[in-house]
């Protein structure tokens, strides 16, 4: 039992190092003061100081950030719906490739999605003069992936819901419409928040997608990234990192805050309504 | 009546919509790439399949493409060295992350919501910089470097030809698999907690009352029973490795072969449309078996919660 014990601790514990040692030496790294990226010499934050004037990276922040909330938005709306239509509707033509089509983008490689919607968008815009590639096509590939991923969140949300409250409302009078939006609705909403937040910061990470379908005047953060990365090893990169990982970090956890207190509010006002 | 009208229509319009987006910008573009694979490059543009000669529609389906692909040595090497390094990071993924999930599983309950979150937090940090965060940590005085080196894992490596030379860890076949597993780690973890949390405990008690001591009762009735997780997990993994272009690009080296890479060069530096989306469409078809698995498995396991 003791060695149980011991062997399970140490395989988490290295599990968890080998899963945050490149964070860890990402955000230390940013602050530091040497010619060689990879010899620590002393303390600065220099990287910080010219990120502040670094317009390429800032243009293509302003533009990853404005993709990412409308795609995640979209993906949401579209994954909500498809979410519902899994769970309430057993039987409809076609069901079963639709949920194939929801759940493929979860495993189908970046590239191939990448290339077959530019390719597609390419033949509509010489037959029809629009969409031009740019912050639009950008947008409908984020929000294509995005919505796998809030279909799963939000789907399996739904399945852990009680049906007999929504049965109930309908008994009540509730038209279906009403149903949805306040019984069903502010039960799912914090899984309908992480799908959205998961969504967004996917969209704020993918370099392929926005690559095969960004213009020369639409490049995202990513990407800019991206062909940095590529070169070598490069502070500035670190200090955007150190930037990204201390907002994601606050963000996760003021939502997992909020998610807990909803929670137990939720607790209590069921055990409330159960005493009356 | 009018509820019941009025409720078809919402059923209609809640199907319906999300059903045209993915056919129109999910399936429709496969079927585009699929034309455009059978076409041929004319000058700057690529043949229509379709042409009109003296009235009659003709349909003109050129596989020059695939062709050239089968006799060019290079793409099958390509699709086989993806097919490996997917394979081997799958392999590596569940050998780490299965007894991961299960020690997750089986810790206090009250601890398991924060060592889930923990396994999840590197998923919003962007993948594409911790990828990054390995070349430092693999270059010439990084950490992990140093301590390979000083251990002399360095030289193991070398004689099992996974470096070309101890000293060597950047852009070779092990810091393309090391970023490979650290990416696709938490998405093998996750199904198999979200799996062996559920698992029913009394039917290890049963078991050793039968006599099964626990070495025997994990591999009769622990993994058996996780079989779902493990699918889905592999799955998981495997699929999209195949295709991975960030990472080789990172961390890989020249001479690293991965079809998603060689796609990328086709389509971006040689601008041959046709044959890059032949390579896609070869891509696909490797994967369209392992993909219907995942999906039966990811149905069944939506489906059978209730």
């Amino acid at each position: 039992m003791m060695m149980t014990r011991l062997v399970s601790r140490s395989w988490l514990t290295a599990g968890f190092v080998f899963l945050y040692l490149p964070i860890v030496a990402l955000v230390l790294y940013s602050f530091n003061d040497s010619p060689i990226p990879n010899v620590w010499r002393s303390v600065t934050f220099n990287w910080y100081v010219r990120l502040a004037s670094d317009d390429d990276l800032l243009g293509a922040l302003r533009l990853s950030l404005k993709i990412a909330f409308f795609s995640a938005t979209a993906a949401v709306l579209l994954g909500t719906m498809a979410a519902f239509s899994l769970v309430k509707y057993k039987r409809f033509f076609g069901r079963t490739m639709f949920s194939g089509m929801v759940n493929a983008p979860l495993v189908m490689p970046d590239v191939i999605v990448g290339i077959s919607l530019l390719l597609m968008l390419v033949a509509v815009e010489r037959a029809l003069g629009f969409p031009d590639r740019g912050a639009f096509t950008i947008w409908l590939a984020h929000a294509l992936a995005g919505m796998a991923y809030a279909t799963v969140v939000i789907q399996s949300r739904l399945l852990d819901l009680n049906p007999q409250l929504e049965e109930a409302a309908m008994d009540l009078g509730a038209r279906p419409w009403e149903v949805f939006y306040l019984v069903t609705l502010p039960m799912i909403s914090q899984s309908l928040l992480s799908a959205w937040l998961l969504t967004f910061t996917i969209s704020l990470d993918d370099v392929v997608l926005s690559s095969f379908l960004n213009a020369p005047g639409s490049t995202t953060m990513p990407v800019v990234i991206f062909s940095r990365a590529r070169l070598g090893l490069n502070p500035s990169v670190n200090a955007v990192a150190t930037i990204i990982v201390l907002v994601v970090s606050i963000g996760v956890i003021l939502a997992s805050l909020m998610i807990v207190r909803n929670e137990r509010k939720r607790a209590r006002d069921m055990a409330e309504a159960a005493r009356n | 009546m009018i509820r019941g009208k009025s409720s078809r229509v919402g059923r209609f319009a809640v199907i319906g919509v999300p059903y045209l987006w993915l056919i129109v910008f999910f399936l429709l573009p496969f079927l585009v790439i699929l034309k455009i694979s059978l076409s041929e490059m004319e000058g700057v543009a690529f043949g229509n399949l379709l042409t009109w000669k003296e009235g009659v529609m003709q349909l003109t389906l050129k596989f020059s493409n695939y062709l050239y692909i089968v006799q060019d040595d290079l793409y099958f090497k390509t699709y086989l060295s993806s097919l490996r390094y997917a394979a081997v990071t799958t392999v590596i993924c569940l050998a780490i992350g299965y007894p991961f999930a299960y020690f997750m599983a089986r810790a206090e309950k009250r601890f398991q919501p924060v060592l889930l979150m923990l396994v999840m937090l590197p998923f919003w940090t962007s993948f594409l910089l911790r990828v990054y965060a390995w070349k430092g940590l693999l270059s010439e005085h990084g950490w992990v470097y140093e301590i390979i080196v000083f251990l002399r894992l360095d030289h193991v490596l070398a004689a099992g030809g996974l470096i070309a030379a101890p000293g060597q860890l950047m852009n070779t076949s092990f810091s393309l698999s090391v970023g490979m597993v650290y990416t696709y780690l938490p998405f093998m973890i996750l199904p198999l907690y979200a799996n062996l949390s559920k698992m029913d405990l009394r039917l290890l008690e049963a078991a050793a009352d039968l006599g099964a001591n626990p070495w025997v009762a994990f591999w009769t009735v622990t993994v058996p029973l996780s079989k779902a997780g493990i699918i889905a997990g592999s799955m998981l993994v495997f699929i999209p490795c195949i295709g991975e272009y960030v990472i080789p690009e990172l961390l890989g080296g020249p001479e690293t072969l991965m079809i998603g890479r060689v796609m990328w060069d086709e389509f971006f530096s040689n601008n041959d449309w046709p044959v890059a989306s032949t390579v896609a469409v070869v891509m696909v078809l490797l994967i369209i078996v392992p993909i219907a698995i995942f999906n039966k498995y990811e149905a069944e396991a939506q489906e059978g919660s209730r």
